[in-house]
């Protein structure tokens, strides 16, 4: 593993990676949740009945 | 018709007046059946030979190491595959409220798909396989693979462009990253040099092709087996229950959530394995990280049927998918649990894992599609179900099939596993004969066929049950359908929110951003694990195999060894004990493809070199139980009829050389007659060993100078400079 780490360090600027990958994730899910908290409910009634709304013969 | 026409009839009528295509989604049912039954009827037949070895009929066609890979992707492919297009084909349609794009693309699909399907069914039991699990395929297949993807891939996105449903319901979204995510998997994996018609080689080695190969084996289960069938449960639930997804954020936050976090696991399968140690850690963090999005999907899909419980009791079709969404709970729930290191010791390489990815195949998957097909045939066929009782017996048969074969191998998987482990208070193994570990769980082996059966006969039933019904109704080929256009110039309403103006009724955009997010987790894998390709822990002493080798590592992978024998020592005293040194990333830099397997019904076979006489060798392939007996192991005597293809020896070192592996310049001119000595070698000494009659030609031979070859490297490193 020692040779590992060691190429690893080598990669310049390595010690943000892991920074960045966790402000990544927690902006994207932050505002996913804030999205979905923030959706129109009557938009959210209808979308949720696509699927049994259907005008068709053999329903 | 110009824009302004269309809209002005729009208008004044409202509606238009179209018909959804059943007759692509019958074609798809009708195959899912097929190979449903085809694919569970190999995987009954290899479960009965690991307990009765004979009925592999003595046919190399029919032997376990071959058909194992016909009954896995026979299943996934064959039965899971046309269940999703059949889903899709049927839910896109009304979900869009449109027909499909062409009926043109849909039918090319249709039998470009099933002939897929022929090809693998041919070439897996002559033992053509590049080897790589859920991925065994040979590279022409692999492009007809890649075309038909994108043929279906077109059709989706055709069918999105003229749809007349402004908002796009988030199974369609599940459907589009399946599509996107499948075609990047299926392209990554199978980068391969070919080297003949049906032959090629890995274009990855060692550690790499293992990263590879299981970030696209844990994807596969994730994007083919996981996504389209959540998109398939939020629209046909919803649809049996008739009453809408219990939340519709919630599924939103589930979909990216699992996109983004699924990607990301695939090193879970490669715990103490050689694999880079933050590798393993990245693949664990993930892995439990994913309980959250795939238990908020389930609770999702079971808290649609709230108000409806009673009605699980009389429906077929509610029972199948509730114990299906169950059966995904438990699922996934147990895979973040075996990702944990400690947990993981214990059920790697045992039937835990086969218990484990079955409550998925038989439960998540067949179960569902059982509910798919039961809700779906009378509809088509206009009638009713002919039998609610025999739906009934086989929903019990089923889920007393999944029961039978489930505990039974979990019970084996532990079991053997502490027998590994086991040692004596003088500091020896106390089961240093593996074989002792494996005749203790054959009564495990026939309870899991006895359920694999049970969930078979269960399955006959529904075909004759869905045949019936199918014969008492008439099939409606198309059915009519009304609802108005989509404006032309629609734009969002300002005042509506950046996500829904951005992703939701874009699809080509929601398309790629799902693209973008699950290409970010395969990225941050790769790219240190190739980054440092050049400094890889190399052994000096690690030499690049003989074209003897070569040839007898070629038969090796035909004959699909990996099924059963890993080339993996963990570092545990328990396995150094047993087997030796414990294995390195170095040792494996010449392995194209590796063999590292990830089931071990027989040992580990990483050390085999130089363990035992040539000869040995010899009669334990001819007979396994000469040599130990009470093995499951089946014979191999085709190997002593059969020669190694010399022709091909040039043509396999060249395309080494292509691949970076060190030969000199102009050695694939020199190496058929190295690899005639070497045979010629082997030959004499078996005769000198135990006075064994073989010409040098046999593959046998070819096969003996791989094994005695195998992990020995490592043991020059005395002698040589070390890095």
């Amino acid at each position: 593993m020692k040779l590992i780490r060691h190429h690893l360090e080598t990669i310049t600027g390595i010690e943000v990676f892991p920074l960045i990958s966790f402000v990544i994730f927690f902006l994207f899910f932050t505002g996913l949740f804030i999205y979905v908290y923030r959706m129109d409910k009557s938009k959210i009634k209808e979308i949720t009945n696509i699927p049994l709304d259907s005008k068709e013969t053999d329903q | 018709m110009s824009d302004t026409n269309q809209i002005q009839r729009e208008e004044k009528t409202g509606l238009e007046t179209f018909y959804y295509d059943n007759q692509i989604v019958r074609m798809f049912l009708i195959a899912t059946v097929i190979f449903g039954v085809i694919g569970m009827t190999v995987g009954l037949w290899a479960a009965l030979q690991l307990v009765i070895p004979e009925l592999n009929l003595g046919l190399q066609y029919t032997t376990f190491g071959r058909i194992r890979p016909l009954h896995t992707n026979a299943v996934i492919f064959a039965f899971v595959g046309n269940g999703i297009f059949a889903g899709v084909y049927y839910s896109m349609q009304r979900l869009l409220k449109t027909r499909m794009y062409s009926d043109l693309l849909g039918k090319i699909h249709f039998w470009g798909w099933q002939t897929i399907i022929l090809a693998a069914v041919v070439s897996l039991p002559l033992g053509m396989t590049t080897g790589k699990e859920y991925a065994e395929l040979e590279w022409p297949i692999d492009i007809a693979i890649t075309l038909i993807w994108v043929v279906f891939g077109l059709n989706m996105i055709m069918t999105l462009v003229k749809r007349r449903e402004r908002h796009i319901y988030v199974a369609i979204w599940f459907y589009l990253a399946t599509f996107v995510t499948v075609a990047l998997l299926h392209i990554v994996n199978s980068v391969e040099l070919p080297i003949s018609f049906m032959k090629s080689y890995s274009w990855y080695a060692g550690v790499q092709d293992a990263l590879v190969q299981w970030w696209y084996g844990h994807n596969a289960v994730a994007f083919f087996l996981t996504t389209p069938y959540l998109g398939l449960m939020y629209y046909f639930v919803p649809k049996a229950a008739n009453r809408p997804v219990y939340s519709y954020r919630l599924s939103i936050i589930h979909f990216w959530a699992l996109i983004f976090i699924y990607i990301w696991a695939g090193p879970h399968h490669l715990l103490y394995t050689s694999l880079p140690d933050w590798a393993q850690s990245l693949g664990v963090a993930f892995s439990i990280m994913l309980i959250a999005p795939s238990w908020g999907g389930m609770l999702n899909g079971l808290l649609t049927l709230r108000g409806a419980w009673d009605r699980v009791r009389e429906d077929p079709v509610l029972k199948f998918m509730v114990v299906a969404i169950t059966c995904y709970g438990m699922a996934t729930f147990e895979g973040p649990m075996m990702s944990l290191k400690s947990v993981n010791a214990i059920a790697h390489f045992t039937d835990w894992i086969v218990a484990h990815v079955h409550v998925g195949a038989l439960g998540w998957n067949g179960f569902l599609t059982f509910g798919m097909l039961y809700y779906l045939i009378p509809k088509m066929y206009e009638t009713k179900l002919f039998s609610l009782k025999m739906a009934n017996t086989h929903f019990w048969l089923g889920t007393l099939g999944i029961i039978f074969y489930a505990l039974p191998l979990y019970w084996a998987g532990f079991t053997q596993s502490q027998m590994w482990n086991q040692f004596n208070p003088e500091g020896t193994l106390v089961y240093f004969n593996f074989l002792e570990t494996v005749t203790q769980i054959l009564p495990m082996y026939w309870m899991r066929a006895f359920g694999g059966t049970l969930y078979l006969a269960g399955a006959l039933f529904m075909v004759y049950n869905l045949w019936k019904t199918a014969k008492a109704g008439s099939f409606m080929k198309d059915s009519k359908a009304e609802a108005a256009p989509l404006l032309k110039e629609y734009s969002a309403p300002k005042n509506g929110h950046w996500h829904r103006r951005i992703f939701e009724a874009k699809p080509l955009r929601l398309t790629l951003f799902a693209l973008i997010a699950v290409a970010i987790g395969g990225i941050v894998e790769f790219v240190p694990v190739f980054l440092v390709k050049e400094n890889m822990p190399t052994i000096a002493s690690v030499q690049p195999y003989t074209p003897l080798e070569l040839h007898g590592r070629d038969i090796y992978v035909r004959e699909g060894c990996y099924t059963c024998h890993s080339q993996m020592i963990r570092p545990f005293r328990s396995e150094t004990a047993r087997y030796g040194e414990y294995s390195k990333a170095g040792e494996f830099v010449y392995d194209y493809p590796f063999q590292w397997g990830s089931k071990r019904t027989g040992p580990d076979l990483h050390r085999i070199g130089a363990k035992y006489p040539d000869s040995w060798h010899f009669y334990h392939m001819l007979d396994p139980t000469s040599m130990s007996p009470g093995s499951i192991m089946p014979p191999y005597p085709w190997l002593y009829d059969q020669d190694w293809n010399k022709e091909i020896t040039e043509v396999k070192i060249r395309a080494m050389q292509t691949l970076g592996v060190p030969y000199a310049d102009g050695y694939d001119q020199q190496a058929l007659a190295d690899a005639e000595t070497q045979a010629q070698e082997i030959s004499d000494r078996l005769k000198q060993q135990d006075q064994i009659e073989m010409t040098k030609d046999a593959e046998i031979i070819a096969l003996i100078a791989y094994l005695q070859r195998m992990g020995t490297d490592i043991s020059n490193v005395a002698d040589s400079n070390q890095e």
